[in-house]
């Protein structure tokens, strides 16, 4: 009979993280930044049709890199919380902590007792009524969950973003101007220019009535 | 978020989702209705006039406010039209809490499948679900429990406007021109019947819809008229290419006292 290998715990965490970090890294970035009227969400992403950013509720999306099947999986399973959620009590009680929480207590679950961990990164937002109610949560592969004030990044040029975007973010800004940090952001880190056409970018914006989420166009994105 | 225990996943992983009732059901959560096999005496809030038709620039749906559990007026404010999403409404008439209940399991089932495909349903995909929901409703109908909504929509397609009436088992019927149901649904259709006509102004449209409330609320003491004392006016919607609007108040007010000042 065989024995298994004994690998002493912190071996096996370290094996799954990099395993994890390595396929996120290959994979494209997203930034977060909030501006005057809510919290503005780019990705580099020129598929117009698999989108990385989607809508979770009222006041609430989603961001998700690495790999797509298992943020969408994700996606999927926070608007089936959220959902059930505001149909079972009421519209309101649905939050983004508690979709943050959920999300962080799947991904610590699967990163320790699955066969492999997801490779993913994701961000929650929340658009509140006032700039201090505005919520920005980053959860990682392993499950730690991050509130973030007003600028997050995740995938492999995280660090590089959000140091870029740090430099430059002032707080109040109108969107054009966020978009423009936005993608500077993302130029500085790639070298190189963009197309309007590789964006995907999406708000959250309290001006916008109940749904508060909307897709940029590409034509918004060049500054037009 | 919610444990599947079947796959030892912290949550049901399944991508292409089913709809949201099927999610309620796979939860336990779905609305349940059992009832004794004979007839109950229970006496629920119930009866309405609610209409739509088109006009120029899509539908409009109107509503009066009133509900009445037998001889007694239950509510005299009540909400009988509601946006389904962006660019459809419903009306109920039958039994009020169930008929409430179905609407907010519609809103959420439309959204839920336009959040998760990242498109909306079509026109008809909505009308045919919604005729599923009532369908599903046929053993409460039995019951004496009933409920008929009516649902209109501007379709992206077709780009026009767009009505479809129900009946207690499910059937959905196209309407051409106009529709309404209700206990006062005839009266308000005999004077659409002849008073409609192609292509009418939104404000036409508006006097249109309150006159037909007024004429059926004449007849059926289950529809309520404009309340002007109280300042309770009917719900007026329109569905055009600009989405969902609920007409401002003033206007049905305007609308309704003109039509008030023609009856004397």
């Amino acid at each position: 009979m065989n024995m298994p290998f004994y690998v002493p715990p912190e071996q096996l965490m370290k094996d799954r993280a990099e395993y994890a970090r390595k396929g996120i890294a290959r994979g494209k970035s997203i930034a977060a930044l909030e501006y005057a009227d809510g919290m503005l969400l780019v990705a580099e992403n020129p598929s117009g049709t698999l989108h990385k950013i989607g809508e979770i509720y009222d006041r609430i999306a989603f961001a998700g890199v690495g790999k797509y099947s298992e943020f969408e999986t994700l996606r999927v399973a926070g608007i089936r919380h959220a959902d059930l959620k505001g149909y079972s009590y009421a519209r309101s009680d649905v939050t983004a902590k508690s979709l943050a929480n959920a999300y962080c207590h799947a991904l610590g679950q699967i990163f320790t007792q699955e066969v492999k961990p997801y490779e993913v990164g994701v961000m929650v937002a929340e658009v509140g009524d006032s700039p201090e109610t505005t919520l920005l949560f980053k959860i990682t592969y392993d499950g730690t969950l991050t509130a973030e004030d007003d600028v997050a990044a995740i995938g492999g040029q995280e660090e590089a973003l959000t140091a870029h975007l740090r430099e430059h973010y002032q707080p109040g800004a109108p969107l054009a101007e966020a978009i423009g940090w936005a993608v500077a952001a993302f130029e500085a880190a790639n070298s190189r220019t963009f197309q309007p056409t590789e964006w995907e970018a999406a708000v959250v914006d309290r001006t916008l009535g109940r749904r508060a989420f909307r897709r940029l166009s590409a034509q918004e994105m060049a500054g037009g | 978020m919610i444990p599947d225990t079947t796959s030892g996943r912290p949550w049901d992983a399944v991508v292409p989702a089913g709809s949201f009732t099927a999610l309620l059901r796979s939860h336990g959560l779905e609305p349940r209705w059992t009832l004794p096999a004979e007839g109950s005496a229970l006496e629920a809030p119930e009866a309405t006039t609610v209409l739509a038709f088109r006009y120029a620039d899509g539908v409009l749906m109107a509503g009066d406010r009133r509900a009445t559990a037998g001889n007694v007026i239950a509510h005299r404010n009540m909400q009988k039209v509601f946006p389904a999403d962006n660019l459809s409404a419903v009306a109920i008439s039958g039994t009020a809490g169930i008929a409430i209940e179905l609407i907010r399991l519609f809103q959420t089932e439309l959204e839920h499948y336009e959040k998760l495909e990242g498109s909306r349903l079509s026109l008809e995909g909505k009308a045919n679900h919604l005729a599923a929901m009532v369908r599903a409703q046929l053993p409460m109908a039995f019951q004496g429990l009933l409920v008929v909504p009516l649902f209109c929509g501007f379709d992206e397609k077709a780009a026009r406007g767009r009505l479809y009436s129900y009946d207690v088992v499910g059937g959905r019927y196209e309407e051409t021109d106009y529709t309404a149901t209700g206990s006062g649904g005839p009266y308000a259709k005999a004077h659409l019947r002849g008073a409609f006509r192609e292509g009418l102004s939104e404000d036409e449209a508006l006097q249109l819809a309150v006159d037909a409330l007024v004429a059926a609320a004449e007849e059926d003491s289950a529809t309520g008229g404009p309340d002007l004392q109280r300042g309770i006016y009917p719900n007026v919607v329109t569905v055009s290419v600009e989405g969902y609007q609920e007409v401002a108040e003033e206007r049905v007010a305007g609308a309704a006292r003109r039509a008030m000042g023609e009856l004397r």
